[in-house]
């Protein structure tokens, strides 16, 4: 069964069109351009796993994505809507269908987990039994049912990443953003935060954007699937990557690579070569 | 660069002026055609003393202008702050529960400094007034000047000021630390408007919350006045409290309970405004915070010289 076939409903526009549209944005800081030319699609059911040295922008380019930063130039699409021409007041409104996992977390540090992760169903007024009732389901998934009130302090760097993830999917989002979500954790941990993503991806065929600078990690994503059964995920056949997962390269401002990860592995390029070494 | 929202806005265009700031001028102002204008600044220190004297006032013409655009940048930034945060209290959402969480941190929270402060600033009145007065055998005015000065500009600066040493402080403190850790961010991507949220409780609850605790200070100001004039000075108690009274007219209470709405004001929009503005991690958060009550509290005085005047320039008093 491929992703498409059983995709999550669609927020707004047609099932073909594609989530994510980056035509031609750019975006500086001051005088400092930081992004120039970037042009990619993430198309449904597909995840993107975006690579590059540390401090290219791609916190930046994933900030553009949910309309937290506005590009000087070049248009940006999502869901079929141009957020880069949006308001403020409408882009509220947009972010509920794209669920955020920032860098560090990002966890309201004043709020228990429950709190935490019930934040999107508290601010629709839903009644406290349901936001516990959803809370609580979509920390099992990420196996942390355990922490329901507990506050961020309590938790180590690996279960705050965890927490952060169920916070954004606790709402079904139909594109998640994932910042780094591997960042500063050891192996183990990373493998375990890498498998939700997975899970994501294969369960839930969620399509999403991952920012890494890890090549372990993205090779795990593109080689591996989450088998039901196991409850964990399991190596694809050897010489085959999953079909819906495919790369990009940020360098020196620009993407200098949007391909499969069969493309990425042969690829000729010196750069690309030299980063994968 | 353009950046969505409020507080994107205002990192954004404060990263322009970060980026002069930090580095030498060649680095970032640009001659035409390119070349970096210190490049020409060092061709002209060649040629001579002239050169070099052309050369620093150059220098310093554009440490000016990068000062004064600074200065313009951070007023607009506020401003528009400020407008959008006041304007929100018209639109759904309404945080109610916020608005009561922020009335008690900063209402309830501030009771004991206010009428500490408030109490013993009336005694001290009372003894430094009475003292005076002594000299011209007029002892029987303490309560009027008590009375007036307490409600016309001590209460309201005084309370101002200590609210503002507790509250912009603390407002500068969270909100610096959420925009370090990303918190602020999460809740845009939340789709939650942090104005709303976290900015539009903060100056409703203080504006309210002021105008009560300068109500407060007034009354144990003028009290704490009575007890120095009348257990130390050995003044009648009726006469004391009389002559506080009757001097006051209503619109020596109007100057003083139109003072705090505008303090408020500028405790929260400065206290919100410099904890949105944080850059620079936790190093960041105490620069902010230091700015808040620095800020607020010359503001304070300034709006209360402002509204003192105008009140005395329409009514007389």
């Amino acid at each position: 069964m491929s992703a498409n076939e059983s995709a999550p409903p669609v927020v707004a526009g047609s099932t073909n069109e594609p989530v994510v549209v980056f035509e031609d944005v750019s975006i500086g800081f001051g005088a400092e351009p930081v992004l120039e030319g970037i042009s990619f699609r993430v198309e449904r059911g597909e995840t993107r796993i975006l690579l590059g040295p540390a401090g290219v922008g791609k916190s930046v380019l994933l900030k553009l994505v949910n309309g937290l930063l506005r590009p000087d130039s070049g248009r940006i699409f999502v869901f079929g809507k141009e957020i880069s021409a949006m308001r403020e007041s409408e882009l509220f409104e947009l972010r509920g269908s794209i669920g955020t996992v920032f860098q560090e977390g990002a966890l309201f540090d004043s709020l228990n987990v429950r709190d935490n992760v019930g934040y999107r169903l508290m601010e629709e007024h839903l009644p406290e039994d349901e936001v516990t009732r959803r809370a609580t389901e979509a920390l099992r998934f990420v196996e942390m049912e355990h922490t329901l009130y507990k506050f961020p302090s309590e938790l180590s760097g690996g279960m705050r990443r965890r927490v952060a993830i169920a916070r954004a999917i606790v709402s079904d989002p139909k594109l998640i953003l994932y910042d780094s979500p591997t960042g500063g954790l050891d192996p183990i941990t990373s493998t375990t935060i890498i498998e939700l993503v997975m899970k994501q991806r294969d369960v839930q065929h969620t399509s999403s954007l991952v920012v890494t600078h890890r090549l372990q990690d993205a090779f795990t994503l593109a080689t591996h699937r989450f088998s039901r059964e196991k409850n964990g995920m399991e190596p694809l056949p050897p010489h085959t990557a999953d079909a819906n997962t495919s790369f990009l390269m940020l360098h020196n401002r620009r993407l200098v690579f949007d391909g499969s990860t069969a493309e990425l592995v042969h690829s000729d390029d010196p750069l690309i070569r030299a980063y994968l070494a | 660069m353009q950046v969505g929202g409020y507080s994107g806005g205002i990192s954004g265009q404060g990263s322009e002026v970060r980026d002069q700031r930090s580095g030498p001028a060649c680095r970032t102002r640009r001659g035409k055609g390119g070349a970096p204008a210190c490049a020409t600044l060092k061709l002209r220190s060649g040629s001579g003393g002239y050169g070099i004297q052309s050369a620093v006032s150059l220098m310093a013409l554009e440490t000016i202008d990068t000062a004064a655009k600074r200065g313009v940048l951070a007023v607009q930034e506020y401003t528009a702050l400020s407008v959008r945060a006041v304007s929100n209290i018209f639109r759904q959402p309404f945080y109610a529960g916020d608005l009561f969480q922020q009335a008690d941190i900063i209402g309830v929270g501030s009771l004991p400094i206010v009428i500490l402060t408030g109490f013993f600033l009336g005694c001290v009145l009372a003894l430094q007034t009475a003292s005076s007065l002594e000299q011209f055998g007029a002892t029987a005015f303490t309560g009027q000047l008590v009375s007036m000065s307490m409600i016309k500009e001590i209460g309201p600066v005084v309370t101002a000021l200590m609210v503002s040493g507790r509250n912009a402080s603390g407002m500068a403190s969270e909100l610096g630390s959420m925009i370090v850790t990303e918190q602020i961010d999460a809740m845009r991507a939340l789709g939650t408007d942090p104005l709303k949220k976290l900015v539009m409780p903060r100056i409703v609850a203080t504006v309210l919350m002021l105008f009560f605790l300068v109500i407060l200070s007034d009354t144990v100001g003028i009290l704490g006045g009575g007890f120095v004039a009348v257990a130390m000075l050995g003044q009648s108690g009726s006469q004391y409290f009389h002559t506080a009274y009757q001097s006051l007219e209503y619109m020596d209470l109007l100057q003083g309970l139109i003072k705090p709405v505008f303090f408020g004001l500028i405790i929260a929009t400065i206290g919100c405004y410099f904890g949105m503005k944080t850059k620079g991690g936790t190093q960041g958060v105490g620069r902010s915070t230091t700015q808040a009550v620095v800020w607020a509290s010359v503001l304070i005085i300034v709006t209360d010289f402002v509204i003192s005047r105008f009140m005395i320039g329409i009514f007389g008093r």
